[in-house]
C-alpha cells in the first residue's frame, strides 16, 4: 500500500504539470482582455499600456514558465518565510492578481474562512443528514419515509441553488425578516449574540447547500444499503440470531459505507472550489465568488492559480479515496 | 395659516442648523452596497467605476462636478479662468491654488508637491496608469509654492480642466507612494489597498472584491463632517439583490447601478423603505451603421474603407431605419426611470445638446416606407426591399445583455415592417468590448452591418469625444483595429470642425461647434441614437443629502450625507 501511494504521488507530478499547462493554454487562447471591463472612456493607447504593465507583452511560454516559477518556488518560499521568519523569498515576484495587483495567495487565504465555514459546514451537515436518511430509506424500502426521502432528494438534486436560494431570501429575509439577505464577511464572533448572528447569517446558505449535498449522498447510501441487505451474509447474520440493530448498523452499514466514503471523499475538493452560485446569491464572498469575478475580469493569474489548486485537490482526494477504499475493504489490494 | 407656516419654517430652520452643527460621526454607520466590489482602492491602477467611486471617499481632486455638471472647487480655492488670470492668455498654463490648511488623514499638510508627484506617478511609462489620458498634453506640473500648482501644456488647451479634475484624477500622497513609481506600482499593495487621502473617510479594512470599511477622517477640513462615523462598503451578488437589500429588507442604505427590469424596481420601491434616484450624464445607447462592407468574401479587406457598404452609406436608408424605431417603447420596456429617448449622440450637458434632430422621437413607419419607396427600394416577393439586385438585409450585433436582446427584438420587428430583413447576433461583453485584434467579434472590427452599445465621455467637455469620429480614428488592419470611429464615418468638413474646436476657448462657441458636429453625425445617419441612459441607484428614505450625480463619483458628496432624525 505504501509503495502504491508513493508511486501514485510521483505519477501525480507530471499529471499536474500537464494540467497546469492545459489550463494556462486554455485561458490564454480564450478570447478576452483584462481591460475589457474598463469604461470605454479609457483610450486604447492607455489600455495597451495597462496590458503591458500586466506582462501581456511577453510570449506565452515565458509567461507560463514565469507563473510556474512564481507558484512553485516563490509562493512556497514565502509561506516558509512567514512561518519561520526567514528571508528566502525576498525580492521574488509572487503570483500577482491583475485585478487587485496584490498577491493571489493572500486573497485566497482571506477568502478561505468564509468558504470553509459555509460550504464546508453544509457538506458536513448534508452528510450527517444523508446517512440516516439513506439507511432508513433502504431498510424500510417503499415505506412512506422512503417515498418522502425520494421526493425531497429529487427536489434537492434537481432544483438549482439559484432558485432555492432566492426563494429562501424572498420568504425568510424579505417577508419574514428572520435572516439577513447579505452575508457580513467582516463579522467577528466574540460574544453569544455575535455567535447567534453568525448562525443566522449562515442558516440560509448552509441550508441550500446541505439540501443539495444530502440529496446526492442519501441516494448513494440507500442504493448501497439495498445492495448489501440482499446479500447472503445478512441472511446468515439473522439466522445466527443477531438483533436487527447489529445486523443493520454493524454488518450492513460497514459494508455499505465503502462506496459512500469514496463518494464523500471525492466531493471534498468541491468544498474548496466554493459554491459559485450559492456564494453569489447570498453574498458570501468566498472562493467561488473569487473565481467567478476573476473569470469575468479576465484575471488570468487568479483563475490559473485557483483552478490549479482545485486540480491538485482533486488529484489528491482521488488518491485518498483509493487508499481509503483499500483500507475499508480488505479484499482490495493494489500491490 | 401664515403663522403656522412661519412656525414650520422656524422648526425647519432649527432642524437645519441642528444638522449643520452636528458632531462628526454622530450618525453611526452607513451601509453601501456596490454589487461589483472594488478590487483595489487606487483608481490609477484600475480605472473601473467601482474602484474610482469607492476611492472617492478617501482621495479627492482639486475640483469636482456637481449633479448639473458644473465645476465645484474641492481642494482648490476657486476655479481658474482666463478672466481671473488663473488660465494664461495663450491657453498653455493653468494655475491652481490649494485651500488653506488641508491635511492628509495622517495629519501632514497637503502641498503642491503632492500634485506634482501624482502627475509623475500617473505618467510614468511603465506604470500602466489607467487615468493617464487626464494628463494628455501636459508638459509639466510645477509646485510654485506650497499651495500653488502650475500645470503647463505643450500646446494651447482650450479646456484646461482635465488634470486633477473629477473623480478619475485625484491627488495621491507623495510620502505614501514615493517608492511606488512605474513598474513598482503593483508591489505597493498596502498603499494601493489603503491610500491616505484628504477625503471625509479613511480606510480601516480592505478586502479585495468583498468589502471595505471606512471610518470618519479626524483631520477632515470641514468641521462636524462627515456625519457618519463608519461606512461599510459591501460588494458581491447582483443588481437585483442589491436593490432588494435597500428597498425590501432595509439592510443597506445605498445601492449602486441598479439596471434591472423597471417593473421589478418600481415594485420594490413601492414598499416605501427606499427611493430610486437616477442621474443622467452622457451615456447614449446607439446603433452604429457600418459605412464599410463587412462581407466575409472580402477577406482581409473586410470592413475597411476600401469597400464602402453597398447601401448603408446612403443616409436615406439610415433615416428610414431611424424613423421606424419607437424609442419611447424601448425606454419603457428596458430602462424605466433609467432611460429617456434621445435623438443626439451628444445629449448633455445642456450647453452642448442640439435640438435639431428631435423629430426622431416620434415613430413614423409610413414615412420610413415612403422614403424607401421614393429612393427606389421596392419590396420583393418575401417582403424584403430590393434595388438593383441588392437586398435590404442586415446583421445586427451587440453584447449579450437581456435589455439589449429585448431592444434587438423590437427593432427587428419594426425594421421588418418597413421591409428590412435583420439577422440578430449577440456576443459576450468581454469579447465584444475586449478589443482583441485576433477576435472577429469585437466592436472595433465591426463585422456586421449595424451594432449597438452604449458609450459616453468622462467629465463635461465633449472635445475629445467628438474627435472620436475623425477619419483618422477609423479602426483598420493598419491600426491593429484600434480606433473609436466604429461606423467608419469620414468627412473633411467634420475633421475641420474638430480642429476648430481644439483651438476655441470660448465656452459658447465650443457649444455651437459641438452641436454642429452632433448634427452632422446625426444627419449622416451613420449613428442612430436610441436612449439617453441614466444611472439608477437607490437609497434608504432615512438617508439624507444624496445628490445623485453622473458627472463625478455618484457618492461625491458623502461628507454631507446624514441620517434623518
Amino acid at each position: 500500500m505504501f509503495t502504491y501511494t508513493v508511486r501514485r504521488l510521483l505519477l501525480a507530478i507530471p499529471t499536474l504539470l500537464f494540467i497546469s499547462l492545459i489550463i494556462f493554454l486554455l485561458l490564454d487562447l480564450a478570447p478576452g482582455d483584462p481591460t475589457a471591463q474598463l469604461p470605454l472612456t479609457i483610450p486604447p493607447e492607455v489600455r495597451e499600456k495597462i496590458r503591458e504593465s500586466l506582462g501581456l507583452g511577453q510570449p506565452v511560454y515565458v509567461r507560463y514558465l514565469l507563473w510556474l516559477k512564481q507558484f512553485l518556488v516563490a509562493e512556497p518560499l514565502h509561506v516558509f518565510d512567514t512561518m519561520f521568519g526567514t528571508g528566502f523569498a525576498d525580492g521574488m515576484q509572487r503570483v500577482i492578481s491583475w485585478q487587485t495587483r496584490s498577491p493571489v495567495a493572500d486573497i485566497i487565504a482571506q477568502r478561505m474562512p468564509q468558504t470553509l465555514w459555509v460550504v464546508g459546514l453544509s457538506y458536513v451537515i448534508g452528510t450527517l443528514i444523508a446517512l440516516p436518511i439513506g439507511i432508513i430509506s433502504a431498510y424500510r424500502q417503499y415505506s412512506w419515509f422512503d417515498q418522502i426521502g425520494a421526493l425531497v432528494s429529487m427536489i434537492g438534486y434537481s432544483v438549482p441553488t439559484f432558485f432555492t436560494g432566492v426563494l429562501l431570501i424572498v420568504v425568510f429575509a424579505v417577508n419574514l425578516g428572520w435572516f439577513p439577505s447579505i452575508y457580513d464577511t467582516t463579522h467577528v464572533v466574540d460574544s453569544w449574540d455575535a455567535f447567534v448572528f453568525q448562525v443566522r447569517q449562515m442558516a440560509m446558505p448552509v441550508f441550500v447547500l446541505a439540501l443539495y449535498n444530502a440529496a446526492q449522498i442519501s441516494r448513494f447510501m440507500r442504493a448501497s444499503m439495498l445492495d448489501n441487505l440482499a446479500q447472503d451474509y445478512v441472511r446468515t447474520a439473522r439466522a445466527k440470531g443477531m438483533s436487527e440493530k447489529v445486523v443493520v448498523l454493524l454488518h450492513v452499514l460497514r459494508n455499505s459505507m465503502i462506496p459512500v466514503v469514496t463518494v464523500i471523499a471525492l466531493g471534498v475538493p468541491t468544498i474548496f472550489g466554493g459554491a459559485i452560485i450559492t456564494e453569489q446569491v447570498f453574498k458570501v464572498n468566498g472562493l467561488g465568488q473569487l473565481l467567478i469575478t476573476a473569470i469575468y475580469a479576465n484575471d488570468i493569474p487568479m483563475v490559473q492559480t485557483l483552478t490549479f489548486i482545485f486540480a491538485v485537490l482533486i488529484v489528491l482526494f482521488n488518491l485518498i479515496a483509493d487508499v481509503l477504499y483499500g483500507m475499508l475493504d480488505p479484499r482490495i489490494r493494489y500491490d | 395659516m401664515r403663522f403656522r407656516t412661519a412656525l414650520l419654517g422656524a422648526v425647519a430652520l432649527t432642524a437645519l442648523t441642528g444638522a449643520a452643527s452636528a458632531e462628526r460621526g454622530s450618525d453611526g454607520q452607513v451601509n453601501i452596497i456596490y454589487w461589483q466590489a472594488p478590487s483595489i482602492l487606487n483608481p490609477f491602477l484600475s480605472g473601473g467605476t467601482k474602484e474610482v467611486e469607492s476611492a472617492s471617499l478617501v482621495i479627492e481632486p482639486l475640483v469636482r462636478f456637481d449633479e448639473t455638471g458644473e465645476m465645484v472647487p474641492w481642494l482648490a480655492e476657486s476655479i481658474p479662468t482666463v478672466e481671473n488670470g488663473g488660465v494664461a492668455e495663450d491657453l498653455t498654463k493653468i494655475t491652481w491654488t490649494l485651500k488653506e490648511g488641508v491635511l492628509w488623514s495622517d495629519g501632514t499638510p497637503l502641498t503642491a508637491e503632492d500634485a506634482v508627484f501624482t502627475w509623475e506617478y500617473c505618467t510614468h511609462p511603465e506604470g500602466g496608469c489607467a487615468q493617464s489620458s487626464y494628463f494628455d498634453g501636459v508638459s509639466s506640473v510645477v509646485a510654485v509654492d506650497d499651495r500653488t500648482i502650475e500645470v503647463n501644456f505643450a500646446a494651447p488647451k482650450p479646456f484646461p480642466y482635465t488634470a486633477f479634475v473629477g473623480s478619475e484624477s485625484p491627488i495621491i500622497q507623495k510620502a505614501q507612494f514615493a517608492d511606488c513609481l512605474g513598474a513598482k506600482a503593483p508591489e505597493c499593495t498596502e498603499a494601493n489597498f489603503a491610500p491616505i487621502g484628504t477625503g471625509p473617510f479613511v480606510v480601516t479594512d480592505f478586502r479585495p472584491n468583498d468589502v471595505v470599511q471606512f471610518a470618519a477622517n479626524e483631520n477632515f477640513r470641514e468641521a462636524g463632517k462627515p456625519a457618519f462615523a463608519t461606512v461599510l462598503f459591501k460588494g458581491g451578488g447582483d443588481a437585483t439583490a442589491a436593490a432588494r437589500s435597500v428597498m425590501e429588507t432595509g439592510e443597506f442604505d445605498y445601492a449602486w447601478n441598479l439596471q434591472i427590469d423597471p417593473n421589478v424596481l418600481s415594485s420594490m420601491e413601492a414598499k416605501g423603505l427606499g427611493k430610486v434616484v437616477t442621474a443622467f450624464a452622457t451615456s447614449v445607447e446607439r446603433i452604429h451603421v457600418n459605412q464599410t462592407d463587412p462581407n466575409p468574401s472580402l477577406g482581409a479587406e473586410r470592413a475597411t474603407l476600401a469597400h464602402p457598404h453597398p447601401f448603408l452609406t446612403d443616409p436615406t436608408i439610415g433615416q428610414a431605419l431611424s424613423m421606424a424605431i419607437d424609442r419611447s417603447l424601448i425606454a419603457d420596456v428596458g430602462y424605466g426611470a433609467g432611460g429617456q429617448p434621445t435623438c443626439n449622440v451628444l445629449p448633455a450637458p445642456a450647453a452642448y445638446a442640439s435640438t435639431a434632430n428631435d423629430g426622431c422621437l416620434v415613430q413614423d413607419i409610413e414615412g420610413a416606407k415612403k422614403l424607401l419607396d421614393d429612393a427606389g427600394w421596392v419590396p420583393g416577393p418575401d417582403g424584403v426591399r430590393v434595388k438593383d439586385g441588392v437586398r435590404l438585409s442586415l446583421t445586427y450585433q451587440t453584447s449579450t445583455n437581456a435589455v439589449r436582446q429585448d431592444t434587438q427584438a423590437l427593432v427587428k420587428q419594426w425594421w421588418s415592417e418597413i421591409g428590412v430583413e435583420t439577422e440578430l447576433r449577440n456576443i459576450d461583453a468581454s469579447v465584444f468590448f475586449g478589443g482583441d485584434p485576433g477576435s472577429p467579434d469585437t466592436f472595433q472590427k465591426f463585422y456586421a452591418d449595424v451594432e449597438m452599445y452604449t458609450n459616453n465621455f468622462a467629465g463635461v467637455d465633449p472635445e475629445a469625444y467628438m474627435a472620436n469620429w475623425r477619419c483618422s480614428e477609423i479602426p483598420s488592419p493598419e491600426t491593429q483595429w484600434q480606433g473609436s470611429n466604429m461606423q467608419r464615418f469620414c468627412s473633411e468638413e467634420y475633421d475641420a470642425l474638430v480642429d476648430k474646436m481644439s483651438q476655441t476657448a470660448n465656452l459658447e462657441e465650443r457649444g455651437a461647434l459641438a452641436k454642429q458636429m452632433n448634427d452632422m453625425l446625426m444627419q449622416s445617419y451613420s449613428i442612430i441614437p436610441l436612449i439617453h441612459r441614466g444611472n439608477p441607484s437607490a437609497h434608504a428614505v432615512t438617508l439624507e443629502g444624496v445628490r445623485m450625480n453622473d458627472w463625478d463619483s455618484e457618492i461625491w458628496n458623502i461628507k454631507d450625507w446624514s441620517r434623518a432624525k
